[in-house]
C-alpha cells in the first residue's frame, strides 16, 4: 500500500506534523536562522551587535591563521578516520565471522565504551597519558604490555616507559579522537559485513584467490556502503571535535570547534563565530554532497 | 575462547585465526585499560592520584558530599528524563507522518528533521546560546524549570534519532493489520494505541535508550546553553577536570560507568545485542 495523501486525512496528518514542525521550526531553523543573520553583523559596543550586511566577518575567517586551523582540522579528522577504518576493519571482520555465542559479546564490548560519557572517557585517557602520572609499577606493567601488545599487531607503539610528553599535543589529540571515535567506524561496518553473502567469499577463496586478495577484491567492494557510511560517521564529529582537542591538545592543537568556543566565550566576537560555524557546517554539507555524489549509497545513519 | 584451535580452522572463521584474536584482544585493551584504570584509581588513597597509595572508599563519600556534583548529577539524570519523554513522543510522531503521508516539501521536512544529526555539536550550541539570548529565555526560574532551556536544545538533537530508530521498524509493519483493524471499527486512535504502537515497541525502547545516553552524554550543547545555577554533570565534571585531577573524579565517574553499564544491560534484557547494534 503507498503513502496516504495528506489530504485524504486532515485531522490526523494535523495530529502528527503539527508538533513536528512547530519543533523543528522553532527550536532549530530560528536558531540557525539566528546564527546565519549574525554572521553579517559587526559588534557595536560591549553586547549590541548589529546585522548590517556586512562580509567582513567572512573575509576575516579566509585570513591565513584560519585557513590554516581549517586545514589542519580537515587533516586531523582525515588522519583520524583513516586510523579507526585501518584498526576497526579487522575488528569488524572479526565480529562478522565469529561464532554465534561471541558475537553478542564483541558487538557489546565495543558497543559499551560508546555509551559511556564521552567526558569520562577523555579523563580516563588523560589520566593514562600523563606525564608524571601513573610513574608507578603496576601501571608502568600495564603501559609495557599495552605497548608491547600494539607494537607486535604492527599499531602505532606506545614510547617506552619514561615521563615523556603524551599529553597537550597533536599527538594526543589524535589519540584521543581515534579512542572515543573507534566505535563509530566498527559498527556500520560490522552491519554492511554482516549483510555480505559469504558465498561470494568462498567462491573466490575456491578458485584460488588468498585471503588477503579476497578481501581486497571481493569483501571492501562489497562492503563499499559501509565503508563510506562509516567514514562519515567519523570524520564529520571528528571535524568538529571540540573536547579532546580542549582537554587534551596543547597551545598549537586548536580545532575548528576551539576557534569557534573562543569567540563565544573569551574573545565575546559572536559574529565573527557566527560566520565561522556557518563555515563549518558549509564545510559538511560540501563532504555529504561529495559523497553522495560519488555513489548512490543509503543514508549515513 | 580457546586462544589456539582445537580443530581445523575453516576459511571463512577469520576470528579463529591467531593475529585476528591477537588484534581485537588489543584493539579490547586499547578501548578498556583506560577505564579500568580510572575505576581502580578511584580507590586510590592519594589526593594527587598518580601513585597508587592504598585503597579507600573516602572519595565516594567525598563525591557523595559534594552538593555541587550531587546537584549537577541530579540536573543531568531530570535533564535526561526528560528530554527521553519530549523526544520519543516528537521522534514517533516525525516518523509516523514520514512513513504514512504524502505531502508537499516532503523531503526537504524529512531532511531538515535529521539535520540535527548532521550539524556539528559546536555549531548547534552556538545557536542555541544565541537563540535563547536573542529572546532573552528566563534565567532566574525555580528548579526544575531554570533547565528548560538545556532540555530544548537536548531534545532537538535526540528526537532526529528517534525518528531515525521507529521509522526503520515501521518499514516493516504490515499495513493490512491496520486495514483489518479499521474494517473491525477501530478508530484512528485505537489502530494507532492497539496496532501500531506496539509493532513499533521495540524501536521506542532503543529510540528512549538512545535519547537518555545521548542527553546524559551530552557537553559541548550543554556548555553553551547552561549557565552558572543549572549546571549538568559533564560540565560540573569538565571543570574539575580544567583544575586539577582528582580521586573524586574517578569515583564520580565510576558511578556514572556503572549506570552506564546498567542501562546498557537492561537494553539487552530488553533488545538484544544484536537489535541495539542495528540502531547505531
Amino acid at each position: 500500500m503507498a503513502e496516504q495523501d495528506w489530504k485524504t486525512n486532515k485531522g490526523v496528518f494535523a495530529a502528527v506534523s503539527l508538533p513536528t514542525l512547530f519543533w523543528i521550526i522553532l527550536f532549530f531553523l530560528v536558531p540557525m536562522a539566528i546564527v546565519w543573520l549574525y554572521s553579517f553583523g559587526e559588534n557595536k559596543g560591549l553586547t549590541e551587535i548589529d546585522i548590517s550586511g556586512t562580509l567582513d566577518n567572512y573575509k576575516r575567517a579566509t585570513e591565513w591563521l584560519y585557513l590554516t586551523i581549517f586545514g589542519k582540522s580537515f587533516a586531523v579528522a582525515a588522519l583520524v578516520t583513516l586510523i579507526c577504518l585501518i584498526i576497526g576493519f579487522p575488528v569488524a571482520m572479526a565480529i562478522t565471522f565469529a561464532s554465534e555465542k561471541w558475537r553478542p559479546w564483541l558487538l557489546l564490548g565495543i558497543m559499551l565504551p560508546f555509551w559511556t560519557n564521552l567526558l569520562i572517557r577523555t579523563y580516563a585517557l588523560m589520566m593514562l597519558l600523563g606525564t608524571q602520572g601513573f610513574a608507578n609499577k603496576g601501571l608502568g606493567a600495564l603501559w609495557e604490555g599495552t605497548s608491547w601488545i600494539k607494537t607486535l599487531v604492527g599499531l602505532q607503539p606506545l614510547p617506552t616507559w619514561e615521563p615523556v610528553q603524551l599529553l597537550f599535543n597533536n599527538f594526543a589529540v589524535v589519540f584521543g579522537l581515534v579512542y572515543v571515535h573507534l566505535p563509530f567506524m566498527v559498527l556500520p561496518l560490522y552491519a554492511a559485513l554482516d549483510r555480505l553473502d559469504r558465498s561470494l567469499i568462498e567462491a573466490s577463496l575456491d578458485l584460488g584467490a588468498g585471503h588477503f586478495r579476497t578481501i581486497m577484491r571481493i569483501v571492501v567492494p562489497l562492503a563499499a556502503p559501509g565503508i563510506v557510511a562509516g567514514v562519515m560517521i567519523t570524520l564529520i564529529p571528528a571535524l568538529g571535535a571540540y573536547l579532546t582537542p580542549d582537554l587534551m591538545g596543547g597551545t598549537d592543537s586548536q580545532m575548528i570547534a576551539n576557534v569557534i568556543e573562543r569567540q563565544f566565550k573569551k574573545a565575546n566576537d559572536w559574529p565573527f563565530g557566527a560566520a565561522l560555524s556557518f563555515l563549518l557546517i558549509y564545510a559538511m554539507f560540501a563532504l555529504i554532497a561529495i559523497q553522495s555524489m560519488r555513489k548512490k549509497v543509503p543514508e549515513v545513519r | 575462547m580457546a586462544l589456539f584451535a582445537r580443530t581445523p580452522v575453516a576459511p571463512l572463521e577469520y576470528s579463529r585465526t591467531l593475529w585476528m584474536r591477537l588484534w581485537v584482544g588489543a584493539v579490547m585493551i586499547f578501548l578498556y585499560a583506560p577505564l579500568v584504570v580510572l575505576v581502580i584509581f578511584s580507590f586510590n588513597d592519594s589526593k594527587r592520584n598518580v601513585v597508587w597509595r592504598g585503597f579507600t572508599t573516602k572519595y565516594y563519600e567525598k563525591a557523595m558530599g559534594n552538593d555541587q556534583l550531587v546537584e549537577a548529577l541530579l540536573n543531568s539524570l531530570t535533564i535526561a528524563a526528560l528530554a527521553t519523554i519530549v523526544s520519543l513522543v516528537l521522534g514517533a510522531v516525525a516518523a509516523v507522518m514520514l512513513w504514512r503521508f504524502r505531502f508537499p516539501l516532503k523531503s526537504a521536512i524529512d531532511g531538515t528533521i535529521s539535520l540535527p544529526i548532521i550539524v556539528p555539536e559546536i555549531c548547534l550550541g552556538v545557536a542555541f546560546l544565541m537563540f535563547f539570548a536573542a529572546v532573552n529565555w528566563p534565567t532566574d526560574l525555580i528548579w526544575p524549570f531554570n533547565l528548560g532551556a538545556i532540555t530544548i536544545a537536548h531534545i532537538t538533537f535526540c528526537f532526529p534519532f528517534v525518528t531515525m530508530v521507529v521509522r526503520s521498524r515501521l518499514a516493516t509493519f504490515n499495513r493490512e493489520q491496520e486495514e483489518a483493524a479499521k474494517d473491525l471499527g477501530a478508530s484512528e486512535w485505537q489502530v494507532f494505541r492497539d496496532v501500531l504502537i506496539p509493532h513499533i515497541k521495540p524501536a521506542l525502547v532503543a529510540g528512549a535508550l538512545l535519547s537518555f545516553t545521548l542527553s546524559l552524554d551530552d557537553f559541548v550543547i550543554t556548555y553553551f546553553t547552561s549557565g552558572p545555577d543549572t549546571i549538568t554533570f559533564p560540565v560540573k565534571v569538565y571543570s574539575m577536570v580544567r583544575f586539577s585531577v582528582t580521586p573524586e573524579v574517578n569515583a564520580a565517574s565510576t558511578l556514572l560507568i556503572l549506570l552506564t553499564v546498567a542501562l546498557t544491560f537492561v537494553a539487552l534484557k530488553l533488545q538484544g545485542v544484536k537489535a541495539i547494534a542495528e540502531t547505531h
